[in-house]
């Protein structure tokens, strides 16, 4: 199948990615040609396959809940762009 | 690396104990020979060479105070996606270029208590998403074996590094043949271990389903070393399994009479280089001489699938994943403007090269409503047929043995414009990570000077068995001490 510009746009948008003009373009061609690829797929029978989320099959691993200090705020805040005090500093949400 | 000579982690760690050289010579001399190939092979994003000296006089100090583990004083290079406390770990993304680690993944704390030197951090392809380094966003690292070639990937720094003696051994991640397909292109051993053997904490996420941490090393017995070091589980990663971890040096007996070897026909494909089908197929009378019972004739009829199924969950567990760079927490910014969402897609579409754009992008597509059905779930349905023709033949054979790579190592550029060819140089090692069975890529050997891979696959937490079959081969044969003329 084939992805139009509006399609990748639209994707790009949910992805929260920004994407050159040039760049649209390129991925409506490259994706379409990726997707054509996985139709094989559509050929397999599948009817009461379970599927497989990680192959080890863990459900529900539990640890206890031990209380330990955590890492240093200043340490984590170190790689922050922009930083208040002791906060992550972030644009206006809410105008 | 000593006169030209490359040390294996076993040569280099009887050499320590018996005070033949120091750590800091050791290191001194993998430092010097980084500051003589890294213009030509381009292996490594950050030299570390302070903290290598400086953890050398410490394992030095290890060892003359008795305490001389195996990896002790050995040096090391770690893949830029396994996050090193205080010392940069950029996954090769723009994105990344200035992140500082406030933790040490679990491996590195691990080899640390060992008496790890590290002496740098390797490259890759961005975010490990790729086959040849050639996705970096810093340079493109070189096959050793013929410089205008790529090493593979993304473990292709990892890979060149050790080919080339810049470290004794390396760390590497493997999410769909990352660390295999290049060992396989730089002839060296490179072992991906069953899911959930070692920790993947502090390993940067691409596909949390699939990414496994393992060794590039020149021979088996030092993967079988690594792996020791390296294993077990850890309360930090909750798919980490808690199953003892065995001193898999044990295994390796040289003795593989009575084994049975399957080698699986849909991994002979057509289109396929003739020289590697040959080279692999004489490893495998190889292993006849060695007393293996083989099956020629084994089938897993859904491999034809994998590459689809892992281009439709991979990309969607990477979207996820990748969510995380907002430019917020940590990693590239964009401040020119005021609006919030504008600063998060731009930071996104500076910070990200193509092929990770073009995985959010597929990922972001397979999981979106409407298409989650017929990819995604459609998609993980096939990776439990795939597993369970695994587990199947795992009732009958002890290892299965197929190519690492359908050919040998390409030219720079040669792929790098057609995303879907690149795909293809992983069609034999992402069955594998589907599966989450453990494998392992020994050299098998050349073409027209060109190395060739060979894999062989065991079942869940039974790398002992594929170590010893990978082990034995090397005790008969010779190609995984032939050495790059640099």
């Amino acid at each position: 199948m084939k992805l139009s510009k509006e399609q990748v746009l639209h994707i790009a948008r949910l992805a929260k990615l920004g994407l050159t003009g040039e760049e649209v373009e390129k991925m409506s061609e490259q994706l379409s040609n990726i997707l054509e690829n996985f139709e094989i797929l559509n050929k397999v029978d599948t009817d009461n396959v379970p599927p497989t989320a990680q192959p080890n099959a863990l459900t529900n691993v539990l640890k206890d809940d031990v209380v330990k200090p955590s890492l240093p705020q200043d340490e984590v805040l170190a790689n922050a762009p922009q930083r208040d005090g002791d906060y992550f500093k972030v644009k206006v949400v809410l105008e | 690396m000593l006169d030209g000579k490359q040390l294996t982690i076993s040569e280099a760690h009887k050499l320590l104990k018996n005070k033949q050289i120091s750590s800091v010579e050791l290191t001194k001399a993998c430092l010097d020979r980084i500051e003589k190939l890294e213009p030509l092979v381009k292996a490594v994003v950050t030299i570390t060479a302070d903290l290598a000296i400086e953890q050398a006089k410490k394992a030095d100090d290890m060892i003359a105070s008795g305490d001389c583990k195996p990896l002790t004083g050995v040096p090391a290079m770690i893949k830029d996606v396994i996050c090193t406390k205080g010392v940069k770990t950029t996954c090769s993304s723009k994105m990344l270029e200035n992140f500082v680690p406030p933790y040490n993944a679990t491996v590195v704390e691990k080899l640390n208590a060992e008496g790890m030197v590290m002496v740098g951090k390797a490259n890759m392809d961005e975010f490990a998403m790729g086959s040849s380094t050639e996705n970096s966003a810093f340079f493109t690292t070189h096959n050793p074996w013929d410089l205008s070639r790529v090493p593979g990937g993304s473990s292709g720094g990892s890979a060149a590094a050790v080919a080339a003696g810049e470290a004794v051994y390396a760390l590497g991640s493997d999410t769909g043949g990352s660390i295999r397909q290049p060992a396989g292109f730089c002839s060296v051993t490179g072992l991906k271990p069953t899911y959930g053997r070692v920790s993947r904490y502090g390993l940067v996420a691409f596909a949390s389903s699939l990414d496994q941490i393992g060794p590039l090393t020149h021979d088996v017995t030092d993967a079988a070393l690594v792996l020791n070091a390296i294993s077990g589980f850890d309360n930090n990663d909750s798919t980490s399994v808690d199953i003892p971890v065995p001193d898999y040096t044990k295994c390796l007996t040289g003795d593989i009479k009575g084994m049975r070897i399957g080698v699986p026909k849909e991994y002979f494909v057509e289109g396929m280089q003739k020289e590697v089908e040959d080279a692999v197929k004489a490893s495998v009378t190889k292993f006849e001489e060695l007393g293996a019972i083989v099956d020629w004739n084994v089938s897993l009829p859904s491999t034809p699938y994998a590459l689809a199924v892992y281009y439709i969950i991979a990309p969607s567990e990477a979207s996820a994943n990748l969510a995380r760079y907002d430019g917020v927490k940590y990693g590239f910014s964009y401040q020119n403007t005021d609006n919030m969402w504008e600063a998060m897609e731009k930071t996104r579409e500076i910070g990200f090269g193509p092929e990770v754009k073009r995985r959010i992008m597929l990922g972001t597509y397979a999981l979106s409503a409407g298409y989650y059905d017929a990819y995604y779930l459609q998609a993980q349905k096939v990776r439990t047929l795939i597993r369970r023709e695994f587990d199947s033949a795992f009732e009958k054979y002890d290892a299965l043995v197929t190519p690492t790579a359908p050919t040998v190592p390409f030219k720079i550029g040669e792929k790098a414009q057609d995303p879907v060819q690149m795909y293809l140089s992983d069609v034999f090692t992402i069955p594998i990570n589907i599966a989450g069975v453990p494998a392992i890529t020994i050299p098998a050997g050349f073409a027209d000077g060109l190395p060739i891979g060979l894999q062989v696959i065991g079942k869940p937490f039974a790398e002992e068995k594929i170590l010893k079959v990978a082990h034995a081969y090397q005790q008969a044969t010779e190609w995984h001490k032939k050495k790059p003329k640099l």
